[in-house]
């Protein structure tokens, strides 16, 4: 053993690198959540949430038509990729025998880890290329294609985490399999399933790259899937890139808004599974 | 299944056989076919990325494509993709070295040091960067991080450079705060929070028994973080930051929005360079001719096949060591 | 019962005046944009918020592609479709395509400089030279001669161009192709170009390229004018044909269309003879097929007729709405032009486009 006094000294050294490291590795989100809520809360005004943008150089106007399609475009994501990510997390947990799971479980890790934007590309071929037409519903599903993976991810790991002897006792009771998972293990597992469920959407609302050739973006409010539609981070690029202040503004606003957004479905994730 | 739907007590005569055997096959089935539409996606994700890019491909060839440096989509309809896959590997390899080691040092001290109050909430704002949308950080990076970086850093460095050391600049690059180094500090604050969070699950993971041996040894705490934490947790600490390899790859927007998307090599520090998603994002709604449209989603397939290998890699890391876990 | 018929009958007549909203989607250059979103802004309210029209500006390059995708309804192009173009979208779908010209525009180098504010003059030669790098700061004495008494600063020149396919740039490189030699064998005219400059940052669109001219001190790029005067950026001047140094002013740029016009309105108006006219000028097209039942994107003749309707309110009242955005209007002979090329139109064999035009 070297020198007592050396061997502390250099551990209150890596401590000190190691404060450092994590200070580092929590700058940018606070200098990026800084920046966003400063200059975009004063921006958030009525017209924000109520009007659609006003043509270049016009000052005022507001996103409203971006705000209904992002909740339009995630929430009909949401509703495609539900089941199939709820089947597939069922699969994985509840039939860990099935040969099909360890292909099946390192498809939809990769799946999860594909750019967003070659999702977006997948869409763009398979619905507007083929319908031709750019159209909320295609970016809905490049939406669905994102949100996939990520409900099967935290659905297996939920539906594991309910104890195996719920699934014995209905067993015992004579219940066939089916029922198990439905009656049983699915409600005891319902918190967690609910906040996949949030995860997805809040990852998938913000992104912006595949819906650049599906959603296109609408200047007007349209409810009509079939009609291009706006979404929030979609705006908040294009204002971001162009050259006018008041634009600028509204996009410090968009980031706001969409923050707020993510912050809410996290929030709501942590309350949904508190106390476990 | 129609007798099925609420079934007034579990303690009931045992059902038919048919209720309960051709229940379960039916169930079975219907989850299977739900669950392949995850290989079906993956698949066709592929597939059809190869079948849109086809033309180009065919004509370019399938490495000359991947290795010619020329994109000219107006004189020559000549399409190389090398300066955007020399532009992503440049970045993301950078970006991850950037971000390894500060996504360790907050892993270790929310894992180690930190009291619990405090280690929840930096685990809470490591999950929250991994969902702040990726135009939020590109916003930020326009009118923050660009100009702040070209002010402190590119102007002057770059001046000084012209002064004393002439040969620098040529591969310094113009110092217009938009270029491949200003794409590499934001892609490293994006990744970060995927290298930390497996980091911190993988040392969490580490047996108390050893832990606990080693104290009792009289290690200090870095001696035990580098004698028994690190070599243990070091499984993890590699997949999280393939994770985050395989995200830095893919992250379109922030990039797009400050890399200045220069699509000639060889590529600058300071200066302007591109990345494979950027350059779909930006011009596949805008390519005239077909060839050119073509190439773009050609583009498309080459990600794929670059983020299938880093990320199945990755999720085959991952699976390995639960089940490692597990077992122990 | 009378009057319950009646609130009846006022209701569906109000759910009728609902379906017979019509929604079109066009997309295309952002040169316009600034225009055609004022136009599509009033035209709701002329409208009384029945015909809605959703433009994005994607690029030239972009509102050709989806164009002949027919995933719009109309595109918008600076540069009109080219002779092969033309002959291809012909035999690809039955229909010619017409390039209807409504509004003029002129493309003006933009740049950032802090503590210069005299405008500075630019040759095309000079131009062409820092767009291929040849010229790499800004007290370069090829850019100092054309500017005496301007304290031009050491900063590097950082060539900002357009990273989507542009018809900004088509104008911007077919005036570069005219004046400069080097350029047109280098580089060439298109909707992208393979930039040679090394020193050089692509923006998207034309609010992308002045975003970034305006964010990088040292910068130069090139915009539709309206950008350049909405967002207080610099601009210079430029030296025409005659060897005036122009400003992109609106009699300049009218003057520079100040030609023979051919039939189906396809020119180029840059690089222009006219001795007071702003050598970098250009029309700017919405994009049409003849036989509009060709085009997917069309789905009801009541969508094609409303389609028509705003075309020609587009060349005609909406010209108003030009020149306080320094767009120059049409001129008489490219207005008569442009309604000719309207009444061509037709939809499922009706010669609807001579009904509006008629009207």
């Amino acid at each position: 053993m070297r020198n007592l006094q050396a061997r502390y000294t250099r551990d209150r050294l890596i401590l000190l690198v190691v404060i450092v490291g994590t200070i580092l590795a929590a700058l940018p989100l606070t200098l990026v959540l800084g920046y966003a809520l400063v200059n975009g809360f004063s921006s958030l005004n009525w017209d924000f949430f109520t009007k659609g943008p006003k043509p270049p150089g016009e000052l005022g106007g507001g996103m409203a038509p971006a705000i209904v399609g992002t909740l339009v475009i995630t929430g009909v994501g949401l509703l495609m990729a539900t089941p199939f990510g709820i089947g597939a997390g069922i699969l994985l947990a509840e039939y860990p025998d099935n040969k099909l799971n360890p292909t099946l479980r390192l498809l939809s890790d990769t799946l999860n880890g594909m750019p967003a934007i070659l999702k977006g590309l997948l869409a763009y071929v398979l619905v507007v290329k083929a319908q031709g037409s750019f159209s909320g519903f295609s970016g809905a599903l490049a939406m669905a294609f994102i949100m996939i993976p990520i409900i099967a991810k935290t659905t297996e790991s939920v539906l594991k985490l309910v104890p195996w002897n719920i699934r014995e006792a209905g067993l015992a009771l004579g219940l066939p399999r089916w029922r198990v998972i439905l009656s049983l293990v699915l409600p005891a597992a319902r918190a967690g399933v609910v906040t996949g469920l949030l995860l997805a959407t809040a990852r998938a609302a913000g992104e912006a790259a595949p819906l650049i050739f599906t959603a296109f973006g609408n200047t007007l409010l349209t409810l009509n899937l079939s009609q291009p539609m706006d979404a929030l981070p979609l705006r908040l690029y294009a204002y971001a890139i162009s050259p006018y202040e008041d634009w600028h503004r509204q996009a410090w606003a968009a980031a706001v808004v969409l923050l707020g957004l993510i912050v809410l479905t996290s929030l709501l994730a942590r309350w949904v599974t508190r106390g476990r | 299944m129609q007798q099925a739907p609420v079934q007034p007590s579990v303690i009931k005569r045992q059902p038919s056989a048919i209720y309960r055997v051709l229940g379960d096959r039916i169930f079975l089935a219907i989850v299977l076919l739900l669950a392949l539409s995850i290989v079906a996606l993956t698949l066709g994700l592929g597939y059809y990325l190869y079948l849109g890019g086809s033309q180009t491909i065919n004509k370019e060839g399938f490495f000359g494509f991947l290795t010619g440096t020329t994109w000219d989509p107006a004189l020559k309809l000549e399409f190389g993709i090398w300066p955007y896959v020399l532009g992503t590997i440049i970045t993301s390899l950078s970006a991850l070295v950037l971000s390894v080691p500060v996504a360790l040092a907050a892993a270790i001290f929310t894992a180690e040091y930190a009291p619990r109050w405090l280690a929840g909430f930096i685990n809470y704002l490591v999950d929250l960067m991994a969902a702040v949308p990726s135009v939020v950080y590109g916003i930020w990076g326009i009118f923050v991080l660009a100009p702040f970086l070209r002010e402190a850093f590119y102007l002057p460095f770059f001046l000084w450079a012209a002064e004393n050391a002439p040969w620098l600049s040529r591969y310094l690059g113009n110092p217009a705060g938009y270029g491949m180094f200003t794409g590499i500090v934001i892609l490293s604050s994006m990744v970060i929070p995927f290298t930390a969070a497996l980091s911190r699950d993988a040392i969490n993971l580490v047996p108390a028994a050893q832990r606990e041996g080693a104290y009792a040894l009289g290690a200090t705490r870095w001696e035990v973080m580098q004698t028994v934490i690190l070599p243990y947790a070091r499984g993890g600490i590699f997949a999280g930051a393939m994770l985050a390899l395989g995200r830095a790859l893919g992250e379109t927007m922030a990039v797009a929005m400050v890399i200045g998307n220069g699509n000639i090599l060889p590529y600058t520090l300071f200066g302007p360079a591109s990345t494979m998603p950027a350059v779909i994002a930006l011009e596949l709604k805008e390519a005239v001719e077909d060839l050119h449209y073509s190439a773009i989603i050609g583009v498309g397939f080459y990600l794929f096949l670059i983020a299938f290998i880093v990320n199945s890699a990755a999720s085959y890391l991952l699976n390995k060591l639960k089940v490692g876990s597990q077992r122990a | 019962m009378k009057k319950l018929l009646i609130a009846t009958t006022a209701l569906l007549g109000l759910a009728s005046t609902g379906l017979a909203q019509v929604s079109l989607t066009g997309a295309g250059a952002t040169f316009p944009f600034p225009v055609l979103s004022k136009y599509f802004d009033e035209y709701l309210k002329v409208t009384n918020n029945q015909v809605r029209v959703n433009y994005q500006s994607i690029g030239s390059g972009g509102g050709q592609r989806q164009f002949i995708e027919q995933t719009v309804h109309f595109g918008v192009s600076d540069n009109p479709f080219n002779d092969q173009q033309m002959t291809d979208i012909r035999k690809n779908t039955g229909s010619p395509a017409l390039n209807i010209p409504f509004v003029l525009g002129a493309v003006v180098p933009t740049y950032n400089l802090p503590g210069v504010t005299q405008r500075l003059n630019f040759t095309g030669e000079v131009l062409a030279d820092i767009f291929l790098g040849n010229i790499k700061t800004w007290n370069d004495p090829a850019i100092a001669r054309l500017n005496p008494g301007v304290n031009l600063p050491a900063l590097p020149i950082t060539v900002v161009h357009r990273s989507d396919g542009s018809g900004t740039t088509f104008v911007w490189t077919d005036y570069l192709t005219k004046v400069s030699p080097e350029w047109a064998q280098k580089v060439g005219r298109g909707n992208s170009v393979n930039w040679p400059a090394p020193n050089k940052v692509g923006g998207r669109g034309n609010e992308g390229v002045a975003g970034v001219v305006r964010n990088t001190p040292g910068a130069i790029g090139y915009n539709e004018v309206t950008y350049a005067v909405q967002n207080r950026i610099q601009f210079g001047a430029v030296q025409n044909r005659a060897g005036k140094f122009m400003v992109a002013e609106l009699p300049a740029i009218t003057a520079a269309a100040n030609v023979v016009l051919p039939g189906d309105a396809r020119i180029s108006l840059t690089n222009t003879n006219a001795p007071d006219g702003y050598p970098v000028s250009s029309f700017s097209y919405i994009l049409v097929y003849e036989q509009l039942d060709k085009n997917k994107a069309f789905k009801s003749e009541a969508e094609a007729r409303a389609f028509v309707q705003m075309l020609k309110w587009v060349v005609t009242e909406g010209q108003k709405f030009n020149e306080p955005l320094t767009y120059a209007r049409l001129t008489e002979v490219a207005q008569a032009r442009a309604l000719a090329l309207i009444s061509r139109i037709t939809y499922q064999g009706k010669p609807i486009g001579k009904e509006v035009v008629g009207q």
